[in-house]
C-alpha cells in the first residue's frame, strides 16, 4: 500500500495491468517520453517502450479510430485523449464505430478499448478545457462511462475498464489529480463497473454526485450537519453507464429528499437522468421535488468559472429547500 | 511504432528551405528572387512587430510566474515566421490564427490595451473573459479569436474566403497553423475543399519543429510539411521562417495569386520553438539542450536587426528607442488592466443566443440570489498543466 494522488493511481493502474497483460497498449498526444500533459503516463514508455506507450499525431480522430482497429484484432488499446474537449473530433469513431460495433455484427466483432480522458473546470482552462461531456456519452448505447473520484477507485476502475469486454469511456476529474492522496493497493484489483459508493452516511437527504462534485457534496454535507444537525447521505455514481439503478432507488425512498449534483450544464444532462428515475419508480416516497445543482446553460466561462462551477454555497441552498419543503 | 525518418535535425538545411536574408542577416542572398519584396515601411513594419511580441512573451511571462496571468502561450524564435508573414494581409483581408499569432492582430492595428484586458480576462475583455488567455480577437482588424480545438480554425478561412471571393472581392483569408495542426481533421478538410472551390485563401503553416512534447518526425513521414499541397492539387512551399524577408515574399506571392483567382497556397515557414509550449510546460523533459541552443544561434530578431543595419535603415528610423517605447506602452497597458475587476455575474449568460431565453435567464436571477444570500463563490484552486 502507498498513498497516492488520483493521477497517481492512474499511472500506478496503467503500469500494474501493463505489466500482467501484454495486449495493453497506450496511445495519445504526449503519452510518451513527457508522459501526459498531467503526468497520468508518465514513466510508462520508459518501463514498456515505445511498442506499448506512444505519442500519436495530433488526431482524436485518428488515435480512437486505430484504437478500435487494434481492439478488434486482438489489443486492449488505452487511447487518451488529451482534454475531453478535444474528444470531438473522435465523437464519430466512438459513437457510430466503437459503440455499435457488437451490436452492428451480432456480436461477431467487439471493441475492448477504454479511452481515457481529463474532463471538468477547476484548473482556469476557460471553454475548451473544462467540459463535462459525460451526457453525450452517456446517451449512446453499447459505451459504458465510468468516472472515478478518489484516487483508489480511479484504479480500480480504470483496471476494471481495460479488462471489460466493451468500449469505456474513462473520464478522470482533473481538479481531483492532485487534490489528496489515499492509501492504494499495489498490483491489480478491481473495482466493479456497475455499482455506486456511500460517501458520507445519512437520511435526512440524499445528493447523488460523482467525479469532481464528490468533495464539493461532502463539504454541503458537513456544513449542513454543523449548522442543522442533520445528516445528508451523499452517493458517488461512478458508474454512470451502466447504472445501478436499484441502488439509487434505494437510497432515495430510505432519504425522501434528493439533490442531484453536476458540473456539466442542465439541460437534458445526466441529474435529469437520475431525476426522471425517480419521477418513475420512486415518486411515493419522495416528501420534497427532486432538485438539481448544476452548471449554467451556457458554454464554460474562464474568469467566472467559479461562479459557474457548483460549489458547497449552491449545493447547501438546494439541501436547504428539499428539507425545508 | 514510430518508424518515420526524423524531418527536424537541429540542421535546417535538411530539406530545402526557400530564403532571402543571409544567415547573419547582412544583405540579401545572391539568388534570392526579387519579387514581393518588403519594402521601407513594411520591413519597419515587420521589426516592431516583431520586437513587441518578443517584449510582450517576456513580460507576460513574468505576469504568469506572479499569478497574475494564468497562461502564456509564447512566441519567442517564431517572430520572423509571424510577423514577416502577418504584414502581406491588407487590412480587410481576413486573419485566422492558432495559438501564438496574437501578435499580427496587434501589427495590424488592435490597441495594445485590448490585448493585455484579453490576457487579464477582465471586464474590458472584448470577449468578456470567456476564454483562456492567448486567444486573442479583434473585430475592427478581421480577426477573429481561435477556439483551442486544433485546426478547426481552417475550414472557417475557406469560408470567409468563400464569401469573398462571391462578392467578387479581391480580398483573402490568412490561415495559420502549427505543425501539429496539420494532423488534424480540419487541416484535411480546409486545405481539401479550399483546391476544389480555389478559395482565396493562404494556409500558413508555422513549423516550430514540437507540437508539445511531439516532434515533427512524429507527426508525418512526408519530407516536409509544405510537399503536402501537391496532393490537394495546389501550390506548396517550404520556407525558412526565421527569414522575415522569405516569410513575407512567400505570403505575398501566395496571396497575390490568391488575389488573381488563382486558388490557395500551403506555405510552411519553418522555425522553431524557443520556449517551453506554454507558460506551464517544462521543455526539458523531452527536448535535448543542444537543439534549443542550436536555434538560439539563428534569432530571427538579431538576424532582422542586422539586416536593418546593413541597409542604414535602423540608424534612419531610430530603431534603437523602439524596445523602450514598447515596454513602456505595455507597462501602461498592464498597469490599467489591474484595476479593471471581473466581468459581471450577470453577463454569465449573455450571448449564448442573440437574446437569452427564458430558463437561461432563471438561471442567473437564482445565481444572484444564492451570491446575495450566501455570499461570493470559492475561489480556484487549480492551475492550468499546460
Ligand atoms: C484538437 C486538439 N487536440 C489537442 C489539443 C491539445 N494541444 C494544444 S496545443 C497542442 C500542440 C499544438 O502543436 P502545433 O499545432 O504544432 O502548434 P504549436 O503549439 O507548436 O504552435 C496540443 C496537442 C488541442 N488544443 N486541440
Ligand atoms: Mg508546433
Amino acid at each position: 500500500m502507498s498513498e497516492l494522488t488520483m493521477v497517481q493511481a492512474v499511472n500506478d493502474g496503467l503500469k500494474s495491468i501493463m505489466r500482467e497483460d501484454d495486449t495493453v497498449l497506450l496511445m495519445g498526444e504526449d503519452v510518451g517520453p513527457k508522459g501526459g500533459v498531467f503526468l497520468a503516463t508518465e514513466g510508462l514508455t520508459a518501463e514498456f517502450g515505445e511498442e506499448r506507450c506512444f505519442d500519436t499525431p495530433l488526431s482524436e480522430d485518428g488515435i480512437v479510430g486505430v484504437g478500435i482497429g487494434l481492439a478488434l484484432n486482438g489489443m486492449k488499446p488505452v487511447c487518451e485523449i488529451q482534454f475531453q474537449d478535444f474528444i470531438f473530433p473522435a465523437f464519430d469513431q466512438i459513437v457510430s464505430e466503437a459503440a455499435k460495433m457488437r451490436y452492428r455484427s451480432g456480436g461477431q466483432y467487439t471493441v475492448p478499448m477504454v479511452v481515457r480522458t481529463p474532463y471538468g473546470g477547476g484548473i482556469r482552462g476557460g471553454l475548451y478545457h473544462s467540459q463535462s461531456g459525460e451526457a453525450y456519452f452517456a446517451h449512446t448505447p453499447g459505451l459504458k462511462v465510468v468516472i472515478p473520484s478518489t484516487p483508489y477507485d480511479a484504479k480500480g476502475l480504470l483496471i476494471s475498464s481495460i479488462l471489460d469486454p466493451d468500449p469505456v469511456l474513462f473520464m478522470e476529474p482533473k481538479a481531483l489529480y492532485r487534490a489528496f492522496r489515499e492509501e492504494v493497493p499495489e498490483g491489480v484489483y478491481t473495482v466493479d463497473l456497475s455499482t455506486v459508493r456511500e460517501v458520507v452516511p445519512g437520511d435526512a437527504a440524499v445528493i447523488y454526485c460523482w467525479g469532481a462534485m464528490v468533495p464539493v457534496a461532502t463539504e454541503a454535507a458537513r456544513r449542513i450537519k454543523e449548522t442543522r444537525q442533520q445528516d445528508v447521505r451523499v452517493v458517488d455514481l461512478r458508474t454512470l453507464m451502466p447504472l445501478d439503478e436499484d441502488a439509487v432507488l434505494q437510497a432515495a425512498r430510505e432519504c425522501g429528499r434528493v439533490v442531484v449534483l453536476q458540473e456539466a450544464p442542465r439541460f437534458c444532462g445526466y441529474a435529469s437522468e437520475i431525476s426522471a428515475l425517480l419521477a418513475e419508480h420512486a415518486v411515493e416516497s419522495l416528501e420534497a421535488p427532486v432538485r438539481r445543482v448544476t452548471g449554467f446553460d451556457t458554454p464554460f466561462p474562464n474568469t467566472l468559472e467559479n461562479y459557474y462551477l457548483p460549489d458547497a454555497r449552491r449545493v447547501m441552498d438546494a439541501v436547504e429547500q428539499v428539507l425545508d419543503f | 511504432m514510430s518508424t518515420a525518418r526524423p524531418i527536424r535535425v537541429s540542421d535546417p538545411g535538411t530539406f530545402p528551405l526557400r530564403r532571402v536574408l543571409r544567415e547573419d542577416g547582412r544583405g540579401v542572398l545572391k539568388s534570392a528572387a526579387q519579387e514581393h519584396l518588403p519594402g521601407r515601411d513594411k520591413l519597419l513594419e515587420i521589426y516592431r512587430a516583431m520586437l513587441t511580441t518578443r517584449v510582450l512573451d517576456q513580460r507576460l511571462l513574468k505576469l504568469q510566474r506572479q499569478g497574475r496571468v494564468a497562461f502564456v502561450g509564447l512566441a519567442t524564435g517564431q517572430e520572423a515566421a509571424i510577423h514577416g508573414s502577418g504584414a502581406v494581409f491588407e487590412p480587410q483581408d481576413w486573419v485566422f490564427s492558432a495559438l501564438r499569432e496574437g501578435g499580427i492582430a496587434l501589427q495590424r492595428g488592435m490597441p495594445m490595451a485590448e490585448y493585455i484586458a484579453h490576457m487579464f480576462g477582465n471586464a474590458e475583455d472584448s470577449a468578456k473573459g470567456r476564454q483562456m488567455p492567448n486567444h486573442f480577437q479583434c473585430r475592427a482588424v478581421n480577426f477573429p479569436s481561435w477556439s483551442s480545438v486544433l485546426g478547426t480554425q481552417l475550414p472557417h478561412a475557406v469560408g470567409a474566403a468563400a464569401a469573398m471571393q462571391r462578392r467578387g472581392e479581391p480580398h483573402v483569408c490568412a490561415a495559420y497553423s502549427g505543425d501539429g495542426a496539420t494532423s488534424s481533421n480540419g487541416f484535411h478538410s480546409a486545405l481539401n475543399m479550399a483546391a476544389v472551390m480555389r478559395a482565396p485563401v493562404v494556409f500558413v503553416v508555422i513549423d516550430n519543429g514540437w507540437a508539445i512534447s511531439v516532434p515533427s518526425s512524429k507527426q508525418t513521414a512526408a519530407a516536409s510539411y509544405g510537399t503536402k499541397a501537391r496532393a490537394y492539387g495546389m501550390p506548396g512551399v517550404d520556407v525558412d521562417g526565421n527569414d522575415a524577408l522569405a516569410s513575407y515574399q512567400a505570403v505575398a506571392e501566395a496571396a497575390a495569386r490568391a488575389r488573381d483567382r488563382g486558388g490557395p497556397t500551403l506555405v510552411c515557414l519553418r522555425s522553431y520553438r524557443i520556449g517551453g509550449h506554454s507558460s506551464s510546460d517544462d521543455p526539458t523533459r523531452y527536448r535535448d539542450d543542444g537543439e534549443v541552443e542550436h536555434w538560439e544561434k539563428r534569432d530571427p530578431i538579431q538576424r532582422m536587426q542586422a539586416y536593418l543595419k546593413s541597409t542604414g535603415l535602423y540608424q534612419e528610423a531610430d530603431c534603437e528607442h523602439w524596445q523602450s517605447d514598447i515596454e513602456a506602452a505595455v507597462s501602461a497597458a498592464v498597469r490599467h488592466a489591474a484595476e479593471v475587476g471581473p466581468p459581471p455575474l450577470e453577463s454569465l449568460a449573455e450571448d449564448v443566443y442573440a437574446e437569452p431565453p427564458l430558463h437561461l435567464r432563471r438561471q442567473v436571477v437564482e445565481a444572484l440570489r444564492i451570491a446575495a444570500e450566501k455570499g461570493a463563490a470559492d475561489a480556484v484552486a487549480g492551475e492550468f498543466p499546460l
